[in-house]
């Protein structure tokens, strides 16, 4: 039998398997929406897309919520992620692969006078790893119904696998079986603070440990007596994280019926990340059925302790990393949305519905990140080490349709 | 800061959110019959949940930095 | 072990119930506004019936859940000394015209729109409903609705009809 270890290669596609853990922290935040009421009772279906840097990454998310009495709502969601990949890191080190991630989540709410309890899980599988999240969360409202008080906690448990190719056969590494835990602790103080504008202040505080790396991303090391000039090597991680978020938002509302939003976050954490997120929105009802949104991010981040595009020499330091995300990098999005409201005549259960498509643009400058394909194909033109820095443009598509019955 | 430490001091923090909204001689400055604005559809903080859970996956698969990204509040306050 | 304990405490103390006033022997302060039909309407008017005042707003969704039954409710009792004011609350009444076009009330509809009455009243939320017996004081006040609440009303409605 022979064993031949396919290298999956960095990159692994939006969402990858290493990241998945981000994703309860999103939905979690994402669901009880609005102070001292239930969500209203609506199904949403959505394609996605997202397409850059030789990634492909797309498929549905369906989302229902269900309000069963007046204190008590359901939801639950169906997504999926259908990966296509060829990325630079990917063509660096190994082949092109296609692979599908699926992600099912069910929570609830209480409502008892000021106060919401919430809670959930998230099964997230694909074919190398295995994440599971549980969620939770208090939020008060006080002072009138000015301020709303949240304390939310989660916890994922993940199982990492390495994918091999047996026989033609793709198959789990019998021999590697890995875990990863997190735990997400958030506190977050909404403020009204006069007829037209509410703040919000944000913090969240995260731990990782386990194995936090990617099993198929490799760092490379100035290799002089190999042709172009670097061998690669596998990347060593610490295996803990921990991590800090704060983040302050106003909303604004415009006399004339429009809302103009300002955000800004800073990260920090225990591998040397520094990041500061800055975003801007602006949202308008025009015509009768119609609301127009548009959006510009701005993210700067500085590199972990750990990373390098390239070292100097082999086994430099304890841990050596070249992903990308934890490189040096600045990136702009800008992102527009149009929203059409409808009726349907005849179905007379549906109160209301809408049709929104939604557009991004996000553009990355690495700083510290080369496209080493260059040297790979090009050895003599570019040398290792100084080929061009990398740029990632991306594409993503949001189409989806919202139901309230 | 250790973890014990963070935890502790958001309960606190919690705690005393709560104790000084309890006992506070300030009285709220928009009324409940004043919020026609917060109420309005735009500025509710998620305008929609399954594509803000979407798009910060999208940037949190690409970026080193997460978290810190909800928001639960405002709306029209009735009952 | 501590940590969760210090946890625990703030959750519990975040989950405390909301703390709701009651009404005393107050008489219904007095207060003019115009209607829905232009005319003009003062609460001493109705001296000698049970009156029942409704804070709504077209913003808010319990008011328009409550408004039909309370609907239903006024015609119920309309002919036994009892009256129901509508008093919307909004600066501009477009939207609230804009809604009772769609679904209109037979009681009389009140504008508040300099909110002089919900602060008089001292409206605590929305939707607010006061309920006045025939000697002009202050019997009851309920914040919010939640369906199931009309039963209190004409429970309340019941007993002050009879006096």
């Amino acid at each position: 039998m022979q064993l031949r270890l396919t290298r999956r290669g960095a990159a692994r596609a939006v969402p990858c398997g290493w990241c998945v853990r981000a994703t309860a922290a999103l939905l979690c935040a994402g669901i009880p929406a609005l102070a001292g009421v239930l969500p209203e009772d609506s199904v949403d279906v959505m394609y996605h897309r997202y397409q850059g840097g030789g990634i492909t990454v797309q498929g549905p998310s369906i989302l229902v919520q269900k309000r069963l009495g007046d204190h008590f709502a359901i939801n639950a969601q169906y997504y999926q992620d259908m990966i296509s990949s060829a990325s630079i890191d990917v063509m660096l080190s190994a082949s092109p692969y296609k692979e599908t991630r699926t992600q099912k989540s069910a929570g609830a709410e209480y409502l008892h006078g000021k106060t919401t309890y919430s809670a959930g899980f998230i099964n997230s599988k694909e074919p190398d790893y295995i994440a599971d999240t549980s969620y939770y969360s208090l939020s008060q409202d006080m002072f009138g119904d000015l301020t709303t008080v949240t304390l939310s906690y989660s916890r994922g448990w993940d199982q990492v696998f390495r994918d091999i190719k047996v026989n033609g056969q793709i198959i789990n590494d019998p021999t590697f079986h890995q875990r990863a835990d997190h735990r997400v602790y958030g506190l977050s103080v909404s403020q009204i603070l006069s007829r037209n504008l509410i703040g919000t202040l944000n913090y969240q505080f995260s731990t990782d440990e386990g194995y936090l790396a990617s099993p198929y991303r490799l760092i490379r090391y100035v290799d002089p007596n190999n042709p172009v000039g670097y061998s690669l090597a596998t990347q060593v991680y610490p295996n803990t994280r921990t991590m800090d978020a704060a983040s302050v938002s106003l909303k604004y509302y415009l006399s004339y019926r429009a809302a103009l939003t300002g955000k800004y976050r800073f990260f920090t954490d225990s591998w040397g990340i520094v990041a500061h997120t800055l975003q801007v929105d602006y949202v308008q009802p025009v015509w009768r059925h119609w609301t127009l949104d548009s959006n510009i991010r701005y993210y700067t981040q500085g590199a972990a302790s750990f990373y390098s595009d390239l070292f100097p020499y082999a086994n430099y330091s304890n841990y050596m990393a070249r992903d990308r995300e934890l490189a040096e990098f600045h990136s702009i999005t800008l992102g527009a949305e149009a929203s059409y409201a409808f009726t349907i005549p005849h179905l007379t259960w549906i109160q209301k519905s809408s049709a929104t498509l939604s557009f991004d643009r996000m553009m990355i400058h690495y700083l510290d990140y080369r496209n080493a394909l260059y040297s790979k194909y090009d050895p003599g033109v570019f040398k290792a080490g100084e080929e061009p820095l990398y740029t990632l443009n991306a594409n993503i598509i949001q189409a989806y349709v919202s139901i309230w019955y | 800061m250790r973890t014990s430490y963070r935890i502790r001091t958001m309960a606190v923090a919690a705690a005393l959110l709560v104790a000084a909204s309890a006992c506070s001689p300030i009285e709220p400055w928009v009324k409940p019959y004043e919020r026609e604005h917060l109420a309005d559809p735009i500025m509710a903080l998620d305008r929609s949940p399954i594509s803000s859970s979407y798009i910060d996956h999208v940037f949190e698969t690409r970026e080193g930095a997460r978290g810190a990204t909800g928001g639960v509040g405002g709306g029209c306050g009735c009952n | 072990m501590r940590n969760r304990i210090v946890a625990l405490a703030a959750i519990l103390l975040l989950a405390l119930p909301a703390w709701a006033g009651a009404a005393g022997d107050v008489q219904a302060p007095g207060f003019t506004l115009q209607s829905v039909d232009g005319k003009t309407v003062t609460l001493g008017q109705y001296k000698g019936d049970v009156v029942m005042i409704n804070f709504w707003a077209s913003w808010c969704g319990p008011c328009r859940q409550e408004m039909p039954l309370l609907d239903d409710i006024y015609k119920q009792y309309k002919d036994m000394g009892f009256v129901l004011l509508g008093v919307n609350v909004e600066p501009d009444a477009s939207n609230a015209n804009r809604w009772l076009k769609k679904t209109p009330v037979s009681y009389p509809i009140l504008y508040d729109p300099k909110s002089a009455v919900s602060q008089l009243y001292q409206v605590q939320a929305m939707p607010t409903t006061v309920i006045i017996d025939r000697q002009g004081v202050v019997r009851y006040v309920h914040n919010g609705y939640l369906p199931g609440d009309e039963n209190q009303y004409m429970n309340s409605i019941r007993s002050l009809i009879v006096q």
